[in-house]
């Protein structure tokens, strides 16, 4: 066998200008990135093959889901100044005080689910607290004492008071092992109140599903 | 542009001061290596955390009850899905009591090998049958209280596969539509 000679190349390529361009576009990304807000009620969506995104603004979440073995809905709202209103006017429905602070606070919280006279505490409550499992026992939306629906009632109406063009859009999220009875009492909710029309948040699924 | 500049910078006193002759590259492979994989973990993270969303219409509840003109449709259009335990499904073609050919009331279950063998073929024959195109396929879903919501989102999706001209959930049980329901729910007990 005949040796053969390797040609002696530079071994190391310079790795500058890609380390540059994988730089700029992590930064970008970083940038871009929303970061994922923690949820009070863990909800695991099924999946669908429909496209379609969630709007960005004037929306209304409705979280369906179980925990601890108790059947509880949550309440979200997208917009911080529909979030204060809505809060001024339930507060005013219900006869409940709240300092300014208080609702400054409430403005920054994402979704919650307590009886409206328990949200005094939750609002003082750590961000980390407040989302602990078992933390909130959901609203209330029996035949007595149907805050829920008066939730839904004073965001559309504290959304038509702000003067926004977009009338609010609903968007139920269950949880995927939530039995019917419960999501149809939540649409029934949203009928009587003529929303005929609403969202069903989902996660992604193949197309050759 | 990566280069470093090592040593020398002092001017020393008398004498010529030799910079030292060092290897003047860092290595930036790992440093590469790092920034990758970093990208790729934004990438994959940003584009899934944006939620999906199915869009509902539900008609309009007649709370005033108005009299309202019935339209009868052709059972030869209708097929009736009901949701049960256990992600099983009933399913016939036409009117319970006297079913289309090869629609007598099945179990079947969700996805490509179940379910939509059964909507597809439907969907291209009924406007055939009816000679309208715009009589299609009408598919009326029906919920037991056992299924969830992942089975309602799943035949949802369902009519958004197949094209489904038309699909109403219906709430209401005819007796013998309840016997087949309950009869669904205990097999998969």
């Amino acid at each position: 066998m005949a040796k053969i000679k390797m040609s002696k190349k530079a071994a190391s390529i310079d790795m500058t200008a890609m380390c540059d361009v994988a730089f700029l576009l992590l930064t970008f990304f970083i940038l871009t990135a929303t970061a994922k807000q923690p949820e009070p009620l863990p909800v695991e969506t099924p999946a669908s093959t429909v496209k379609a995104k969630l709007p960005e603004t004037g929306l209304v979440t409705l979280t369906v889901g179980k925990s601890e073995g108790k059947e509880k809905v949550f309440f979200g709202m997208k917009d911080r100044d529909v979030r204060e209103k809505t809060l001024e006017l339930m507060a005013a429905k219900y006869n409940v005080k709240f300092t300014p602070e208080e609702s400054a606070q409430f403005a920054l919280i994402e979704e919650f689910g307590v009886p409206i006279e328990a949200l005094n505490q939750v609002i003082k409550m750590k961000n980390a607290d407040r989302n602990k499992a078992g933390v909130q026992p959901g609203i209330p939306m029996d035949s007595l004492n149907n805050q829920l629906k008066d939730w839904i009632y004073t965001a559309r109406q504290a959304n038509i008071e702000l003067g926004k063009e977009k009338d609010l859009d609903f968007a139920i999220k269950g949880d995927a092992k939530q039995e019917y009875p419960q999501i149809k009492k939540i649409m029934d909710m949203l009928q009587d109140q003529k929303i005929n029309s609403f969202n069903l948040v989902t996660g992604a699924r193949g197309s050759n599903y | 542009m990566a280069e470093l500049n090592t040593g020398d910078g002092g001017g020393g006193k008398g004498g010529k001061v030799r910079s030292k002759k060092q290897n003047s590259k860092v290595d930036l492979t790992a440093m590469v290596d790092l920034a990758f994989l970093l990208i790729t973990f934004f990438m994959l993270t940003t584009s899934l955390s944006k939620p999906q969303s199915m869009d509902l219409g539900l008609p309009d509840k007649n709370i005033d009850d108005e009299p309202e003109d019935i339209v009868k449709t052709d059972q030869r259009r209708t097929v009736t899905v009901i949701l049960g335990d256990n992600d099983q499904i009933k399913w016939f073609h036409g009117l319970l009591e006297a079913p289309e050919a090869n629609g007598k009331p099945q179990n079947i279950s969700y996805g490509k090998e179940g379910i939509r063998k059964v909507l597809l073929p439907r969907v291209k024959s009924i406007p055939e049958v009816t000679g309208n195109k715009d009589k299609g396929m009408i598919v009326i879903i029906k919920p037991t209280k056992k299924s969830t919501y992942k089975n309602l989102v799943d035949i949802l999706d369902e009519m958004a596969i197949c094209k489904v001209p038309t699909y109403a959930i219906v709430n209401d049980f005819s007796p013998e539509e309840n016997k087949l329901a309950e009869e669904l729910n205990k097999k998969a007990e």
